[in-house]
Parts: C-alpha cells; sequence; structure tokens
C-alpha cells in the first residue's frame, strides 16, 4: 500500500515536470512532436528506475563525502546502455532525441530521486518511485508534447487528425512554444487543484 | 456638491477629471482617422478586421475578467477595445479573420491577463500577439497588398531589393502597401499631435524614438553600400509602422518609462534597434521588435533613472 502511494505520488502530487518543476530541459527541447516526448519519457525512466535500484542496493557501501560522483557514475552508465540499446532498436528516435538522449545523465530528476529517495528508502520502494517518478515524467511529456504537436503539425503521434484547411501555429513547435505552453499547462494544473488549506 | 467639496479628507483633494476609460477615449479617437482611411484605401475587409479585433479582444477581456472573478466593471476602461484596434492596424490589409481572432485573443489572453491584467503587462499586448502571429503564420503576416487587396511590396522591402524610393507625398499620405494602420502617416502624426496636446502621451518617446531613426538612417550605410552620410531619413521616417508604433505604441504607459530621462532613453534605444534591423537586419522592419526589446528593459531604465529620495544620500 505504501509503495502504490510512492507509485501514484511519482504520477500526480510530485509530478516531476508540472509539480517539482524538475528536468525542464529535455522537457522544454524534445517535446516538440507526441512520439519524442513519449521516448525520451520512457528512456529516463528506464534509466531512474535502474538507478534508483542499484543506488539503494549500494547505498550500506557508498561513502556519503563523495555519494553525488558515486551516484553519477551509476547513472552514466545506465545512460550509455539506453543510448546504446536505443541506437540499435530504434534508429529513428535515436536520431531525433540525439544529444538529448545522452544528456539524461544530467536531468536532474535521476539525480534528486538517487539522492532525496534513493539513498534513504528500501530497494523495493525505490523501484516504486522510479517507475511513478518515470511515467510522471513521460506523462507530462506526451501532455505537452501532444499539445504542440497538435496546435504546431495539426497531429498527435503523426496522425493528421486537424480539418483539412486547418493551417498549423507554428510558434507551437518553435521554442518560445514549449515555453508558452508548459506556463499554460501549469497554470491550468495549478488552477484545477485545490488550494492547500 | 458644495459639500463634498468642503469635505475634509486626505490628498488627493482636486481630481483632473481623467480616467483610464478618457485616456482610452481619446486614443480611439486619434486612431480612428487612419484606420477610416486604411478602409478607404484597402476596401471593406479592413473594417470587417477592425472590428473584429476589437470584438474579439472586448470578448476576451470579459471571459477572463469572469473566470479570474475580477469585477466585470473592468470591461468599460475600453483598453481591451485599444489593443484589439491596435493589433487590427499592425496586420496586413488581407490577413484573414481567422486569424486576427486568434490574435486578439492571445493579445487579451497571453499578453496582458496571465501577468495579472491592466497595467501588470510587461510587453505591449498588440505587438505580443504580432509577434506570436508573425512566428506561426509567416506567409500570412507578411502577404503586403495594395487598393483592392492586389498584393505589393511594401515600400521597405521594395527599398530592399531594387532602392527605388516612392513619391514622398504617396508615402506621407499613405498610397502605399503595409499594414492596415502604417500607411497613413499624415494621420497618424494629426492622431499623436492630438494625444500629445490631450497629455494622454509624453511627447518625448515618439521624438526621440523618430529623431534617432532619422539620424542613424542617415549616417549609417546600408548593407550594400560603404559610404557614410549617405542615407534617405526622410524615406525611412515616413514609411514602415515608425509613426505608428512611436506614437502609439511605444508610448503605451504600462510598457514605457515613467522618468523624463527614461522616456528619452526608450525613444533612443527603440531607434537604434529600429535603424540596426532595417540597415543590417533580415526582416525589413523592425519596429515592433524593437519596442518589444525596450519594452522588456523599462523596468531596469525606471530604476537607475528614478532621482533619490529628497534628504536620501
Amino acid at each position: 500500500m505504501r509503495n502504490f502511494r510512492v507509485l501514484m505520488s511519482g504520477i500526480i502530487d510530485e509530478n516531476p515536470t508540472f509539480r517539482l518543476l524538475l528536468g525542464m530541459c529535455p522537457t522544454l527541447a524534445v517535446s516538440t512532436a507526441a512520439f519524442n516526448g513519449l521516448g525520451m519519457g520512457l528512456a529516463a525512466t528506464a534509466v531512474l528506475l535502474a538507478s534508483n535500484v542499484l543506488i539503494s542496493l549500494m547505498k550500506p557501501v557508498i561513502p556519503d563525502k563523495i555519494r553525488i560522483p558515486c551516484y553519477v557514475v551509476v547513472i552514466a552508465t545506465f545512460v550509455t546502455m539506453v543510448d546504446m540499446v536505443m541506437g540499435a532498436f530504434v534508429p529513428d528516435l535515436h536520431s531525433v532525441l540525439g544529444i538529448f538522449i545522452p544528456l539524461i545523465v544530467v536531468n536532474c530528476i535521476i539525480l534528486q530521486r538517487a539522492e532525496a529517495f534513493a539513498s534513504k528508502n528500501s530497494v523495493l520502494s525505490s523501484a516504486f518511485d522510479g517507475i511513478g517518478m518515470g511515467l510522471g515524467f513521460t506523462l507530462a511529456l506526451v501532455a505537452l508534447s501532444s499539445v504542440r504537436e497538435l496546435l504546431g503539425a495539426g497531429s498527435i503521434f503523426g496522425v493528421n487528425i486537424m480539418w483539412h484547411s486547418f493551417e498549423p501555429m507554428r510558434l507551437m513547435v518553435s521554442p518560445p512554444g514549449a515555453f508558452i505552453g508548459l506556463g499554460l499547462i501549469i497554470g491550468l494544473i495549478n488552477t484545477l487543484r485545490p488550494k492547500k488549506a | 456638491m458644495e459639500i463634498k467639496r468642503l469635505a475634509v479628507s486626505s490628498s488627493p483633494h482636486l481630481h483632473s477629471g481623467d480616467s483610464v476609460q478618457s485616456a482610452m477615449l481619446h486614443v480611439l479617437i486619434a486612431l480612428a482617422p487612419a484606420a477610416a482611411f486604411a478602409v478607404y484605401h484597402f476596401g471593406l475587409h479592413v473594417l470587417f478586421v477592425l472590428l473584429t479585433g476589437m470584438a474579439v479582444a472586448i470578448a476576451a477581456e470579459a471571459l477572463i475578467l469572469r473566470l479570474v472573478k475580477k469585477p466585470m466593471t473592468a470591461i468599460r476602461d475600453g483598453s481591451a477595445a485599444v489593443t484589439g484596434l491596435l493589433l487590427a492596424m499592425n496586420l496586413p490589409a488581407g490577413i484573414p479573420l481567422w486569424t486576427i481572432t486568434i490574435g486578439a485573443g492571445l493579445a487579451i489572453g497571453i499578453g496582458k491577463h496571465v501577468f495579472g491584467g491592466l497595467g501588470h503587462n510587461p510587453f505591449n499586448p498588440a505587438l505580443v500577439a504580432r509577434a506570436i502571429l508573425l512566428v506561426s503564420w509567416p506567409e500570412r503576416m507578411t502577404a503586403w497588398v495594395g487598393p483592392m487587396l492586389i498584393s505589393a511590396a511594401t515600400p521597405l522591402s521594395e527599398f530592399r531589393t531594387s532602392r527605388i524610393v516612392p513619391a514622398y507625398g504617396d508615402l506621407l499620405f499613405g498610397f502605399k502597401a503595409g499594414s492596415i494602420g502604417e500607411i497613413a502617416v499624415f494621420l497618424l502624426l494629426l492622431g499623436g499631435a492630438y494625444l500629445i496636446y490631450r497629455r494622454i502621451i509624453d511627447w518625448k518617446i515618439p521624438v526621440s524614438f523618430i529623431g534617432t531613426v532619422a539620424l542613424l538612417t542617415y549616417i549609417l550605410p546600408a548593407r550594400e553600400q560603404s559610404s557614410y552620410f549617405a542615407g534617405n531619413p526622410l524615406f525611412h521616417v515616413l514609411s514602415g509602422g515608425l509613426v505608428l508604433g512611436a506614437f502609439f505604441m511605444a508610448t503605451d504607459w504600462t510598457t514605457s518609462p515613467v522618468t523624463k530621462r527614461g522616456r528619452v532613453i526608450m525613444g533612443v534605444g527603440c531607434g537604434i534597434l529600429t535603424s540596426v534591423i532595417r540597415l543590417y537586419g533580415g526582416m525589413p522592419e523592425g519596429v515592433s521588435y524593437a519596442i518589444l526589446i525596450m519594452n522588456g528593459l523599462t523596468p531596469l531604465i525606471d530604476r537607475y533613472t528614478l532621482g533619490s529620495r529628497s534628504g536620501a544620500r
């Protein structure tokens, strides 16, 4: 039950993108199309799950003073693996996401979860936290990139769903569109959520 | 009435009678001749563009005021109508009505109310919307037309390719291609003079803005030529959106400095940016981006030009 709560908190209450505002760089950069957002989110989820589990396992042997370099080595290992796996099996997506796959290593969500959660909790909880945070990140990316792709290209996941004479709003697939779209979604979420007493 | 005058209260004791509503009314009056000329020059479609811009802006204002639970009476200040009209006047005459609809909605929504509404927006809402439309639909936003909506090049883009300078009379009185509101330079000057006379706007920003553009376009060589002091300042002052921008948009109360020195800096800054974009930039015209950039610097300008408190060291 507790693990379930950890999982859900990563997706909703502590959604890394919309609530914690972590990982802004990949969020803004790759959310031009829904498929890119999904690919980026799942890649980060895989790294997050693996690094959370391994760091939680290794926490008794990691010296406190050099814990950050240790986390980074663990994370970088998994990022390299994910990078190679994606290059081998989904080369198209790999080339679209480009530099942002290796840059998952500096995605602050992953380091923050290692520092704030995996180094203090059990292996199973850390695994659930990794999955929850990863899915939360994926959900946020898909939400933002769907909005941007819909308005900026008239499609979602590459499927054209707007009417024939629709003229795409090119701003939304350009960098300012990422900022405006993200700001409006966060504003909407903050409006809809019940105010804290 | 007498009793009200004699009542003891804290200052201010006398009210000039000016209000946001009356100021916006004066701005609308000042813009009306140039807008009417555009309808005469381009045709009836322009009238629909202008009306759509104002109607959508007012509707968006009403909708957002309702959503954020602000008093509905704020709609009566007329600022939304001015924003809608200014946006419409910044678009090419052949713009489809759906584009101005989106633009007017974004001007009020993203340009104004996300920052807290009237008086809180850091950038001129009409120009924010224009920038968004220009990035989103560049073909629509640069499809310049002449009378009867027949496509034609603006004097500035024509000058850039062929170095042809049209007759100054045509430039002054508006017989040229361009944005709806920018063509009738003479009528805009009249409107600007009216606003200065009514003390709605300060003369410092438009005068320093236009003066800087005249000076720099005279001194600096355009890309194609190499001689200094050989430019054509009169052509640059009478072309493009300079007069419209200098009198009606750079002077926006919310987004321009409050100090006298600050206003001169604002005008000179706008002038430098406009001249540099026109002479060396990728676009033929730079007034709107120049104003937006200086809008962003306005808080900084105010901070450094505000006098010290009396008695402060």
